[in-house]
């Protein structure tokens, strides 16, 4: 059956919305398949606007790993603004693909990519312009498998009804591998129709499919038991965890789009996982163990990125992109490769070491050095050994005052607010801690001009990390030691206006908190707060915390449960946690000690480098720490 | 100043007609830039860059049509660190561009030469669905025989009132336009005088609805079909490339320049309408 393209009903609400262009897809790369060649048709959706979800990595990369596969076809969709929702709801315009313009209806997979619950409304709205049932229980045979990937799915427990399946991990292999389980029960001729094509995916223990669970409840509000409704669904559903990133070198052609997003940069992560084992870090929790890609393999990639986008700037990502083990000659090698080329190179989440602004003095050769950022996250030493972030202020100091030195003007620190066992007088050592930053910049430059941006956000606990027993800080303890912090900054006139103070309201982490660590009986909060109005949460001009707790209240009403009780409520280690089904590798037992840890206020150290200290991922998923060095270099382009 | 040597100095400038068309008319000036940026980039075309923290290729845009009208006649200009051949920057930076962002033309540009000076008018065609052929020609009768249109636009420094009359030289309905079997549509096509304040297709559609009320049921599509020096006497647009390639005689005949726009224009320049999806 033909899909027809929308794009000629969708044309003339374009003369009427802002930023029309974020709705023409066209982009440099992007592709259109032929629809009745495809066998396997995906619609990825980034549940954000365009602007933002049109860089993100993940959906990238599948984009173009599906679309390089013969009788697969992929086609991206973002969350459009509510000027342009009002038109199409008015004109009966269905959600569509930027691609071709088709309607997401048509596509026999939906693929949403979660970075954070806070797309959790639109991912509502999404479903509704689509015409796809929002409960997966009213969706027939006709409707596309609605299923979540990204770091949020690793708790997809409030969003559940409104899935047919998630994915826990790395998407590359499992995507292709669902592809196939589709391709083959399509050519079967559909049996079973849905339910049996749902039973094909569960089976395999690598896709969750919440319907084949049943969740119940004690009295009191907690989880009894999650379990398997029906013979053949595993107990537990684990991640997928891509072990040779040289083999996945993705993306290769970026998208490039024509308007314009929040990054404007062709991205090469160098590798994937993190064993800091920084207590609050979800990624770093759920994306183990290391794996690093190769230094020959990145020196490809950005080749080969560069010339097929056209891009001034290149990212290396990861989580802590100072620690890959050849990164030294990673960043000389682009570095001279690229001199005098006005390219730009980046590397973002630096730890605090002196070494890392050796690296920012190479990365910034010939440019301007205006800007670093450390994250310290905790303001006190205590603070620090409880989340097990270990920067000792003198290292701190030293390596603030090599910055400075090396010439940058500015720099910025980022901590956490709300942080488990805090304290007054932890936030307020933030204070005297940026006041020994413009000191050591002052006495190391001579001069006045030395800043320091202090940039603060609201802790939220995560699953599957040590402190997804502990409670959330309530957001008047927050409001209140902020506001403590910044008096304390404005009180010395000596440093008050070196000292730039950023932070937010701690009402909206709370909600965070409330759609992290929630279970199913959070979606129908979601859908109130949808059916309220609710959109672009991750937005402050569009998010409502009233909202969410008028609708809260209304939709828990029968419930013995509340916002407090899945926020700022202390679990204990026998609670049933609504993701214990959800297998991450993590050792249950680990994470408790490793909280009971936090509490005593004892670290542990990178298994990178220290013996294996046990936490369960590499026995319980198969998998090893990938790190070099290869001892290979980057060679220089025969013509730049 | 940043430390290393000094940025290489232009040796050529390029001017380059392109069009925009079909769905990238959506683009704004600030989309088209970055696209032209990134393009260069891939093409490989030697754009010199200015000097300082932040240095910026030296690309310049005169005259940008407004984000969501087509057009086959926007013009920028490149400098360049190296000469190159026009014909062969015009087949590699179309290439390089997305398509429906097209290069029509590239001459080099003769040193003290200004290309905004000859951009003295826009020619337009306003495609009107769903309005009757004859209505409208009435209503251009009406706006033609005023002598002043006030009209009003939102700028960002508030309302402001201004006579659309003035600077609209002709304005005809298009006979020629083919009737559409099952819907209305007129055509209207004007050559307006780039003025101050500038005076835009929907402006001159405002003052339409103001003599005769006229109110097209949608968006009207809009192209830019030409920009030039304006002929009084025959009311045509003259090629404001021309000059350039007069200027610098090509040795062997015209292989200096790259004029391409004869072959690279769809039919009818319906380009506005024309939806370039791929299949």
């Amino acid at each position: 059956m033909p899909v027809e393209s929308l794009f000629a009903r969708l044309e003339p609400l374009l003369a009427r919305v802002n930023k029309p262009i974020q709705y023409v897809g066209g982009e440099l790369n992007s592709q259109i398949k032929d629809w009745d060649d495809a066998e396997v048709r995906w619609a990825l959706m980034y549940p954000d606007a365009y602007e933002v979800g049109l860089p993100n990595q993940g959906v990238q990369i599948l984009y173009e790993i599906l679309n390089e596969r013969d009788g697969v076809l992929a086609e991206r969709t973002y969350a459009v603004w509510p000027d342009m929702e009002k038109l199409m709801r008015e004109h009966g315009v269905p959600q569509f693909t930027v691609d071709a313009h088709r309607p997401v209806a048509a596509f026999d997979l939906l693929g949403v990519s979660f970075a954070t619950e806070l797309g959790y409304t639109n991912l509502l709205n999404a479903l509704d312009l689509a015409g796809i049932p929002l409960e997966a229980a009213d969706r027939t045979d006709e409707h596309p498998i609605v299923i979540a990937g990204g770091h949020a799915a690793f708790n997809p427990e409030p969003i559940a009804d409104f899935l047919d399946a998630a994915v826990l991990g790395d998407g590359e292999e499992i995507v292709l591998a669902i592809t196939e389980v589709v391709r083959e029960w399509k050519a079967e001729g559909r049996p079973g129709g849905r339910d049996e094509l749902l039973m094909r995916l569960a089976s395999s223990g690598g896709v969750y499919v919440p319907k084949f669970y049943d969740v119940t409840y004690l009295p009191d509000g907690r989880i009894q038991r999650v379990a398997p409704n029906r013979p053949g669904v595993p107990w537990r559903v684990a991640k997928h965890t891509v072990m040779d990133l040289d083999s996945w070198p993705y993306p290769k052609k970026p998208l490039v789009p024509l308007a314009e997003t929040v990054h404007e940069r062709y991205s090469v992560e160098i590798f994937r996982g993190c064993t800091r084992g920084c207590r609050f870090c979800q990624a770093g929790m759920i994306t183990r163990p290391v794996r690093e890609r190769s230094i020959t393999t990145i020196g490809e990639m950005v080749e080969g990125g560069l010339k097929e986008s056209g891009f001034t700037e290149v990212g290396l990502l990861s989580l802590s992109s100072a620690d890959h083990s050849e990164i030294a000659d990673i960043a000389k090698g682009l570095a001279d490769r690229y001199e005098g080329t006005n390219t730009s190179l980046s590397l973002p989440s630096t730890r605090v070491d002196a070494f890392n602004v050796t690296l920012a003095n190479e990365f910034s050769r010939n440019g301007r050095r205006s800007g670093l950022t450390f994250a310290p996250e905790g303001g006190s030493e205590r603070m620090r050994r409880v989340i097990n972030k270990m920067v000792s202020e003198e290292d701190l100091i030293r390596t603030v005052t090599t910055a400075y030195a090396s010439g940058w003007r500015q720099v910025k620190l980022y901590f956490m607010c709300g942080l488990p066992t805090e304290t007054d007088e932890d936030v307020l050592a933030i204070a005297d801690m940026a006041r020994r930053v413009i000191q050591a910049g002052r006495e190391a430059t001579g001069r006045r001009d030395i800043r320091c941006t202090v940039s603060i956000g609201g802790f939220v606990p995560k699953p599957h990390t040590p402190f997804q027993w502990a409670a959330q800080c309530d957001p008047r303890t927050v409001d209140r030691r902020l506001r403590a912090l910044r008096d304390e900054l404005r009180r010395d006139k000596e440093y008050g206006r070196a000292i730039g103070l950023r932070y937010h309201e701690g009402e909206p982490s709370i909600i965070e908190g409330l759609l992290s660590r929630g279970d199913r009986r959070v979606g129908k909060v979601i859908r109130a707060v949808w059916e309220d109005g609710g959109r672009f949460d991750g937005w402050s001009e569009h998010f409502s915390y009233e909202r969410w707790v008028a609708c809260a209240e209304k939709a828990l009403a029968d419930e013995p449960v509340d916002i407090d009780w899945y926020t700022t409520r202390e679990r204990d280690e026998v609670e049933v946690l609504p993701w214990d089904h959800l297998d991450a590798g993590l050792d249950r037992e680990w994470l408790w000690q490793d909280w009971q840890d936090a509490l005593a206020e004892v670290g542990v150290e990178d298994c990178r480098w220290t013996p294996c200290y046990d936490c369960g991922v590499c026995p319980t998923m198969g998998t090893e720490i990938q790190i070099g060095p290869t001892g290979k270099k980057l060679l220089p382009l025969s013509v730049v | 100043m940043p430390d290393g040597p000094a940025p290489a100095p232009v040796i050529q400038r390029l001017r380059v007609r392109y069009a925009k068309r079909g769905r990238l008319r959506f683009t704004s000036q600030r989309d088209v830039s970055r696209a032209v940026e990134r393009a260069v980039r891939r093409a490989g075309i030697p754009v010199a860059f200015s000097a300082g923290f932040t240095p910026h290729p030296k690309i310049s845009y005169t005259g940008a049509a407004p984000t969501g009208v087509a057009s086959e006649a926007e013009y920028l200009e490149l400098g360049l660190t190296d000469t190159r051949d026009p014909a062969r920057v015009r087949a590699d930076l179309d290439a390089a561009l997305p398509p429906g962002l097209d290069v029509l033309d590239v001459v080099p540009a003769p040193a003290g030469t200004s290309l905004a000076d000859r951009l003295q008018a826009s020619e337009w065609r306003v495609r009107l669905d769903g309005v009757d052929p004859g209505v409208a020609d009435r209503a251009v009768a009406a706006f033609m025989a005023a002598e002043r249109v006030e009209v009003e636009r939102l700028t960002k420094k508030g309302r402001r009132r201004f006579d659309a009359r003035a600077a609209v030289f002709a304005c005809e309905l298009d006979r020629r336009a083919p009737e559409a079997a099952d819907a209305p549509s007129a055509i209207l096509r004007m050559v307006v005088r780039h003025v101050t304040p500038a005076v835009r297709p929907d402006d001159v559609l405002a003052g339409l609805r103001q003599v005769a009320d006229l109110a097209p049921p949608s968006p009207p599509l809009v192209t830019r079909l030409a920009q030039g020096p304006l002929d009084e006497a025959t009311g045509e647009l003259a090629d404001p490339l021309d000059p350039d390639r007069e200027a610098v005689p090509p040795p062997g005949g015209d292989a200096g320049t790259a004029h391409g726009a004869a072959q690279e224009r769809p039919a009818g320049t319906e380009s506005a309408d024309v939806v370039t999806t791929r299949p």
